[in-house]
């Protein structure tokens, strides 16, 4: 079963270049400049070799070395440092690209009846899936010597030419693996969902793995494909054998693709579809149980991320007195407070970051609740025995329970991480304390949301606007010396920073009672409102 | 009695009118077809009815309550089916229907089962597999499975086989035969004629004539074929004659209703061979309303483009 590149593979080709031809580029454009930022930004931030071996050190801890894979620490100049610290993150970006680009044009085609009219052509059976591995391995490759030649033409001094093709290559070569890993499975499931669905989750797995792999056990790094990523060790041995060993296995998987591709029939999967409940379960009984259902697996995503992103910060807190002591960007940031260390500075600062962060899933799921009117799907609801202002109701208390716990994960995480590395490490209920006191704030947010969504709801998006704008003037305020005001703008900058500053609590009443009356005054709305569509 | 009572209705989308005084009204046990061309206002008027958009004008009551205020309570005793089903696609047609039904009835007893048969329906396939007909059978089954005392049906049958077509019909028969009244907008006439006691005709946005089928038949004409011994003569002098035709020995031609009298005792004393009438057809009186009226002069037929305007 070879490929059969002949003239139906090529005008197919082209028919999906046309198509992807914002797309692809946003990819390769975004990723590639992505690359180019941070080893400028390193080179500002840790100039000189004593900065550097002082981030070696904190990326010296299981925590870190679970996420961005080993390095050696010793040898930590500037191309190290940047290879170590985002290959690994970027490769799975460039893997998340070729699923969703290949799942597209597969199943994603198929689904939607586009194979079936270019079949009704005079092209082969096979030309469709070929043009598909042709077109993305085509974008991964020059993606490879876009990202490599950049590198290197950035002129760092550690950045040479061998080890920057290799940075490229190694991108490439994973991104011509998940084209592969997605073409098969793209065979193997009848819904673009599952085929997305499955690839992704083998991304995260390789992933996870090699995370596990790398801190405990080296067999179960070789397993997995990106644990060969970080083998090839950019900028210093610079192996090239990892990259041979993906591009062999991915070209085993495009021939299993074809052949699993020839001898299935148009619109089915090799694997039958499996057959889903008969009837609802005890929880799909309600509104809330139907939301609770339809977002449990973003939901859990969103709480796994959180939870990692909590202890990779927590992680850090063992050194971080001595790695500030260095940096004078930093010092900026957390100008210092009589009688706080500046991890205890860190710590607040990241807290508020994190309840930002968390503020994201809690406002989309009260989004939804439009997103579901826009599909439709409201109607079906409020058609039978559910009220407005039940189902409102219902998202929102969807909503304000996940913005609960994601911010308790991340200080559950951060804790969690900090007490294996700290000395001296805090007791959970200062950390929690850190964090929750972020809640009224982030019930502002919903319930601005739930404003929006009740007079406005053309405009609901524009809360992100508002989550960014915190964002910024909170996180960068101190950087960029803002004015007091610009932070009172949002509801975020009134959280008293425990235990650097006392314990207001009319700030929390008062943010408690603004989120309380712009909440009910959108469910007023959108009592007296149309439904739309 | 009536349980849908339609008064004045008035709804405009900012500068569009979509509804410009709606009258009409369902009576208890009765089949009433709501029909009218594309854009007249079928789907904006049971959207209004369901509390789902908010009259600017006018009121609409169903079993006496009002359809925006008391709209939950209302709920609990209708069915209603969307003629463009949008479900979830990661959710079954079974577990679907099951919270369709949760969330009308309670507890009430289902014929959930039996329906699934009829329709034949899989309710283990994703609803994001399912295609049109299917997401419409999924409506129908949550709908029917619980006894309603109003079915509200928006195009319920778009996209549906004739087959299925035949077990909805034996669905609405069955409603009806148990004393249930049924709103039914649709586009297939066959359809209206078989299942339809009254029907309301919709023309932007205001309703242009209700009642029986029989008495809007009256409103339109008769088509003839007459044969005589001694050719006719003459015949296009009288009144409400239209697109005379000679076939042959034949003549064809149609007659306004209240003419038919005095056409017959002329056409008579020319000794008549052989006489064949058809009914207008439904869709002959369908075209002439949708068409617009103040055209019963000079022609039937109109031209197709215009229709549906
Ligand atoms: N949300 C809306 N915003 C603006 N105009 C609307 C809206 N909904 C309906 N309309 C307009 O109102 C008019 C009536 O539409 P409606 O959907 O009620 O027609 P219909 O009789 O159901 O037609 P069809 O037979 O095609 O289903 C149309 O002109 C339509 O464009
Ligand atoms: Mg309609």
């Amino acid at each position: 079963m070879a490929f059969t590149i002949n003239k139906g593979t090529g005008h197919l080709s082209r028919l999906i270049i046309r198509r992807d031809r914002i797309r692809i580029p946003l990819w390769v454009i975004g990723i590639c400049s992505f690359t180019f930022m941070v080893p400028i930004a390193f080179k500002e931030l840790y100039g000189s070799q004593e900065q550097r071996d002082v981030m070696a050190q904190t990326m010296e801890n299981p925590a870190m070395i679970a996420m961005v894979g080993p390095a050696d620490l010793s040898n930590y100049n500037l191309g190290v440092m940047t290879a170590h610290q985002m290959l690994l993150l970027t490769a799975v970006v460039v893997g998340l690209m070729s699923v969703l680009l290949v799942t597209r044009h597969t199943r994603g085609d198929e689904e939607n009846g586009r194979v079936e009219m270019i079949r009704s052509l005079p092209v082969r059976r096979i030309s469709t899936l070929n043009a598909v591995l042709l077109v993305n391995a085509s974008t991964n490759i020059l993606l490879a010597f876009l990202v490599g030649l950049g590198l290197y033409t950035l002129n760092i001094e550690s950045m040479n030419i061998e080890g920057s093709l290799l940075y490229g290559a190694s991108l490439g070569a994973t991104g011509i693996f998940f084209v592969g890993i997605t073409a098969v499975f793209g065979q193997l499931f009848e819904s673009s969902r599952g085929v997305t669905g499955f690839s992704i989750t083998v991304l995260l797995i390789v992933y996870i793995v090699r995370g596990i792999g790398d801190i405990s056990n080296e067999v179960l790094s070789w397993i997995s494909p990106l644990g060969w990523v970080t083998k090839t060790g950019v900028y210093d041995e610079n192996n090239w054998w990892p990259i041979v060993g993906l591009i062999g296995v991915s070209i085993i998987l495009f021939i299993i693709a074809n052949y699993l591709h020839a001898i299935r029939d148009l619109e089915a999967g090799i694997l039958p579809s499996r057959p889903g409940r008969k009837s609802a379960s005890v929880i799909l009984q309600n509104p809330i149980g139907l939301e609770f259902r339809l977002q449990r697996t973003g939901m859990i995503s969103w709480a796994i991320g959180m939870f990692a992103i909590g202890a990779s910060y927590g992680s850090v807190l063992g050194d971080l007195d001595s790695f500030f002591a260095g940096n004078d960007m930093m010092k900026q940031l957390f100008t210092a407070k009589e009688g706080y260390s500046v991890t205890m500075q860190f710590v607040s600062m990241i807290m508020m970051v994190m309840a930002i962060l968390a503020t994201v899933p809690a406002v989309m799921a009260m989004n939804k609740l439009y997103g579901e009117e826009k599909k439709g799907r409201s109607e079906h609801l409020l058609g039978r025995a559910v009220s407005r202002t039940r189902l409102m109701g219902s998202f929102l208390i969807i909503s304000v329970i996940n913005g609960f716990v994601m911010l308790s994960l991340a200080a559950i995480g951060l804790w969690t991480a900090s007490v294996s590395v700290m000395e001296e490490p805090y007791s959970l209920g200062t950390v929690y304390g850190m964090g929750l006191i972020y809640y009224p704030a982030m019930l502002v947010m919903i319930g601005v949301a739930v404003l929006l969504i009740g007079y406005r709801p053309r405009i609901t998006s524009f809360i992100w606007l508002y989550v960014v704008y915190s964002f910024i003037v909170l996180y960068m305020g101190g950087l960029f010396q803002f004015s007091e005001w610009i932070g009172k703008l949002s509801p975020f900058g009134h959280i008293p920073q425990i235990p650097l500053e006392d314990m207001t609590w009319m700030p929390i009443i008062m943010l408690i009672s603004i989120a309380a009356a712009v909440t009910v005054v959108g469910f007023i709305g959108y009592n007296r409102r149309d439904m739309g569509r | 009695m009536s349980v849908l009572q339609v008064n004045n209705l008035a709804k405009s989308f900012g500068k569009v009118t979509a509804l410009n005084g709606v009258n009409m009204e369902v009576n208890e046990g009765e089949v009433f077809g709501f029909i009218g061309p594309n854009g007249a206002g079928k789907s904006t008027t049971i959207r209004v009815l369901l509390g789902i958009l908010k009259a600017t004008e006018g009121e609409a009551k169903i079993f006496g309550k009002d359809a925006w205020s008391e709209a939950v309570e209302i709920h609990k005793r209708i069915a209603y089916v969307p003629g463009d089903v949008n479900l979830w696609p990661n959710l079954t047609g079974g577990e679907v229907i099951d919270l369709f039904v949760k969330l009308r009835g309670g507890n009430k007893k289902s014929r959930r089962e039996e329906l699934l048969k009829k329709f034949d329906l899989d309710p283990s396939k994703k609803c994001g597999a399912y295609s049109k007909g299917n997401r419409q059978k999924v409506a129908l089954v949550a709908a029917f499975s619980l006894d309603a005392d109003l079915y509200i049906l928006d195009e319920p049958t778009s996209g549906l086989d004739p087959l299925m077509e035949q077990v909805f019909q034996q669905c609405v028969m069955e409603a009806k035969r148990a004393g249930k009244s049924v709103l039914l907008s649709s586009h297939i006439l066959s359809e209206v004629e078989k299942l339809c006691d009254r029907v309301g005709i919709i023309r932007q946005g205001k309703i242009i004539e209700t009642g029986t089928l029989e008495e809007l038949r009256h409103l339109t004409r008769t088509n003839l074929l007459v044969e005589t011994k001694e050719p006719i003569t003459h015949l296009h002098e009288l009144k409400g004659i239209h697109d005379m035709e000679e076939k042959g020995r034949a003549l064809s031609f149609q007659v306004d209703m209240e003419e038919l009298g005095a056409v017959m005792k002329r056409v008579s004393q020319f000794g008549i061979v052989k006489l064949e009438s058809t009914p207008p057809t439904l869709e002959d009186l369908f075209m002439r309303h949708y068409e617009g009226k103040g055209q019963t002069g000079t022609e039937a037929g109109g031209d197709p483009n215009g229709f549906y305007n």
